[in-house]
């Protein structure tokens, strides 16, 4: 994706003299696009600057008027304190484990799936795929109720398996696999492997999961933002404070009215810090996994 | 099939009947192993759970396992329980403070970014991803900061204004306004680019001829973008309605933590009525009668919803 769009805009940037001219009302651009997209990218990014300028200064900065914009340098401080507050780093570990579970269950067995939908031929398989998709329109989060009961059934409530296992695998992940399996790799590849005796999981295992795996590592790290940012089922089946993930442990902290309101900040932005690393290094990637996701009109 | 002769061996291979039967019916059942996975989890804890709030709504149920059996009683009660109609008129009203606004930003924020010209594309692209990897968790601390009544930041310039202070989650639209805010911030990036991913896909030519005879920027995106992103729009909007209307921990946490959302419940919706009642009060069979109340809404506006933008930009 990233390399088509610039690709393009290396070819554009040198149009002949005549195209060029009648270009130029398109396609240049307009101060206020800047102007536009400013203050969006402004309006996206102050609140988590927020957080942090509150959190490295303490409950004054956000009590100041006018406002206080400069971080300061109490933030180490303030988190000592967090941890002296709440079980904060069982909290980070069980989110970490949870997440990381989560993310290469995603990335495997939706690139399983997706090949299987994209490269196999058995019978149902259209019905199972339509199935597929229609399961993401299901708002199953309503039927909280009985999900509770289930993972009461299964003995599961106050573990993290309750939180891990019903998200190993989804429907998106496992469509978004498929498109980009049927579109990266070809029939003949997998033909000539069947010719030489590879049996189906051989040409997932050794060829097909191989070429798509910048894809499901996308896909692995979408699992993990949204696992490591997931609220309410969490909130729901864990009990005890050891359990807690680490979102349900800055909701804590949060309605603990004796808790200063900084050192509720510096949590929710430790919180954050591991998710701002992993988009610093793949941000690029989660953008145009999310874009490739999309429906291309 | 094929040879099962292995390129590189010398070793005689096995007789063909012995082995070969055996080997194409684990390979024909080999595909609904590696789809199985999805659907035995959805089975379990997708399916299941949905259709079994219908029969749990037939019923008293506690959380300890007794339980009667009462009809349709608890859907009498729903219809005359005003804090039922309360947590729907709320709901509405944030779904539809929160959605409207974000899909319009989210178009035209596409449209302004969809310029092969522009520098620093993939910085504002990025920025604008950054809401959807926070957690609601950690951003609503500093919505409520942002609105407080006494400190915000946004009071503050209010004051300068001379609107004087807000109280925003003491009333009704008050409280929609900011939760909705908080919906937006986080969503508004996320469509843009499923927006723009679409908008990429229209051929360039059909812009620079509707420009050379004289179309603007606003002619371009009346009958050019929005005609041709029906498909993803409807997506977006039905995705929208089935979150929206479901919404839980943005109302949660800006209240507090309280599962009322304020004193006059006037922020609560149907999740978290449904959690109070379900969750708070242990009524899992008036909390199911909820459940299936809302399943019933959402199926009904989204279909409304995909009749209405399946005709968007039609004639256009």
């Amino acid at each position: 994706m990233a390399t088509t769009t610039d690709s393009r805009r290396r070819n554009d940037t040198r149009p002949a003299a005549s195209t060029r001219r009648r270009r130029r009302g398109i396609v240049r651009v307009r101060w206020y696009t800047y102007l536009i997209l400013s203050l969006a990218a402004a309006a996206c990014v102050f609140p988590v600057y927020w957080m942090f300028v509150v959190s490295s200064v303490g409950s004054e900065a956000a009590t100041q008027l006018p406002p206080r914009v400069v971080p300061g340098g109490n933030f180490l401080d303030l988190l000592r304190l967090v941890f002296e507050t709440v079980p904060f780093v069982r909290s980070l570990i069980n989110s970490f484990i949870v997440a990381a579970l989560i993310a290469v269950g995603q990335a495997f067995l939706c690139s399983l799936a997706g090949f299987a939908f994209a490269k196999m031929t058995f019978r149902g398989r259209d019905v199972l795929f339509l199935i597929l998709v229609l399961t993401m329109t299901v708002p199953a989060q309503l039927a909280v109720i009985p999900q509770y009961m289930v993972i009461s059934t299964l003995g599961w409530v106050d573990t993290l398996q309750a939180l891990v296992v019903p998200g190993l695998v989804s429907a998106f992940g496992i469509f978004w696999m498929r498109q980009h399996i049927s579109a990266t790799i070809s029939d003949e590849l997998l033909q000539a492997a069947r010719m030489d005796g590879a049996n189906s999981w051989q040409i997932f295992a050794r060829i097909a999961f191989p070429v798509v795996r910048p894809a499901a590592a996308v896909l692995g790290l979408l699992g993990f933002v949204n696992a490591w940012n997931d609220f309410l089922w969490p909130f729901i089946v864990l009990k005890s404070p050891d359990m807690y993930t680490a979102q349900i442990a800055i909701k804590a902290l949060q309605s603990n009215i004796s808790v200063d309101l900084g050192l509720a900040m510096a949590g929710s932005f430790l919180v954050t810090i591991p998710l701002l690393v992993l988009f610093a290094f793949f941000g690029k990637q989660m953008v145009s996994g999310i874009m490739d996701g999309a429906f291309k009109g | 099939m094929s040879a099962t002769l292995t390129p590189g061996t010398l070793r005689p291979v096995k007789p063909a009947t012995a082995t070969r039967p055996v080997e194409r019916h684990w390979e024909r059942l080999a595909p609904y192993g590696y789809v199985a996975p999805f659907y035995v989890l959805f089975l379990v804890f997708g399916l299941f759970p949905l259709l079994f709030t219908f029969y749990v709504a037939l019923f008293d149920w506690n959380p300890i396992g007794d339980r009667t059996f009462v009809g349709l009683e608890n859907f009498r009660q729903l219809g005359e329980d005003p804090r039922f109609w309360n947590a729907l008129r709320n709901t509405f009203s944030i779904w539809i403070i929160s959605t409207v606004p974000q899909l319009i930003i989210a178009l035209i924020l596409a449209q302004v970014l969809n310029n092969a010209f522009l520098r620093l594309a993939n910085f504002f692209r990025m920025a604008m991803l950054l809401p959807y990897i926070t957690s609601v968790a950690a951003t609503a601390i500093v919505f409520a900061q942002l609105f407080n009544r006494d400190y915000g930041l946004l009071n503050w310039f209010l004051e300068l204004l001379g609107f004087g202070h807000v109280d925003f989650m003491s009333t009704a639209v008050g409280s929609h306004v900011l939760i909705s805010a908080m919906v937006i911030w986080r969503w508004f990036g996320y469509n843009t680019l499923l927006y723009l991913a679409s908008l990429q896909a229209v051929p360039r030519d059909l812009y620079e001829a509707a420009a050379v005879d004289g179309a603007g920027p606003v002619k371009q995106f009346f009958h050019i973008t929005l005609p041709s992103l029906r498909p993803v729009i409807v997506f977006t909007v039905i995705m929208s309605t089935i979150g929206g209307l479901q919404i839980f921990t943005e109302p949660l946490l800006l209240s507090n933590g309280t599962l009322t959302c304020g004193t006059a419940r006037q922020c609560q919706t149907l999740s978290l009525f449904l959690f109070e009642q379900g969750f708070g009060s242990f009524k899992f069979g008036y909390g199911s009668a909820i459940g299936v109340a809302l399943f019933a809404i959402i199926v009904i506006v989204a279909f409304i919803n995909f009749l209405l933008s399946s005709r968007l930009g039609k004639k256009g």
